[in-house]
């Protein structure tokens, strides 16, 4: 492949009810191959993807929640959650899973891949992007 | 410039497969290369050839296959999408014992790295649909 560009995938929607999260994450992992770089964003109901201790049983839906964690193997540890986003649904950074990547530039140290962001901030990191997912 | 299109809805219910349509035709007719049109979610459904609209509507799947036939168009469907929704080539219905494909003429199968591929190799990927 001849140049990087930087992969920016918005989620918006929450886990269950549409088949949006399930995709994007099958495309972050499919995409992860191709060795871009790639920023994940958690904004509206998206931020309910990441929320800890979710079970599918009442809804006869495959409980994808633990698949996240393996985001980190697949060297995808740029993600913002939108810190409005939380706030408006009485949600902080403790109700979400804690996701992390080894740093092989580190001696392989554990690090975390979140990082709360503002509208600002979200602003600019669209703004920077070369190929925008939406989701 | 060089596009690459995502259409992400169905035929009839949105305009979004009309108005991605429309853009890539008039793309092409302005002298732009579409490097990739990519079929996904419910977009898989443009892809079937068993599509029989009243004669007073439009039919979008042909309208896709009469222009990819005419500029030779790259037309990929998204073949997890297209397996949930029954959209198949040959292979894919054997392969299932359906009996029948379905796929439209100048359409073909192909997975989601056919979609990263078109955002790293156009200048703009133009998504249309939810």
């Amino acid at each position: 492949m001849s140049d990087t560009k930087k992969f920016v995938y918005i989620n918006r929607k929450a886990p269950y009810g549409t088949v949006y999260a399930l995709e994007s994450l099958e495309v972050v992992l499919i995409g992860a191959a191709f060795e871009q770089e790639v920023q994940l964003v958690f904004v509206d109901d998206g931020v309910y993807q990441l929320t800890k201790g979710q079970n599918t049983d009442g809804i006869g839906m495959k409980n994808f929640s633990k698949t996240y964690s393996a985001l980190g193997d697949y060297d995808v540890n740029q993600i913002y959650v939108d810190e409005q986003s939380l706030k408006d649904r009485g949600l902080t950074m403790d109700d979400l899973q804690e996701l992390t990547y080894e740093d092989e530039d580190d001696d392989w140290a554990e690090k975390s891949s979140m990082k709360l962001i503002n509208r600002e901030q979200l602003a600019e990191l669209i703004d920077e992007a070369d190929v925008l997912l939406n989701f | 410039m060089k596009f690459a299109i995502q259409i992400n809805e169905g035929p009839f219910t949105h305009q979004a497969a009309d108005t991605a349509y429309q853009f890539t035709k008039a793309a092409l007719e302005n002298g732009h290369e579409i490097f990739r049109v990519f079929f996904y979610h419910d977009g898989v459904n443009n892809g079937t050839m068993y599509g029989v609209p009243p004669i007073d509507d439009r039919n979008v799947q042909a309208m896709w296959s009469e222009l990819a036939e005419k500029h030779d168009l790259d037309l990929v469907v998204c073949v997890a999408a297209a397996q949930r929704r029954g959209i198949m080539d040959e292979d894919e219905s054997n392969r299932h014992g359906k009996g029948a494909a379905n796929i439209a003429p100048k359409f073909r199968i192909s997975g989601l790295g056919q979609l990263i591929e078109a955002g790293i190799q156009a200048d703009r990927l133009m998504v249309f649909g939810d």
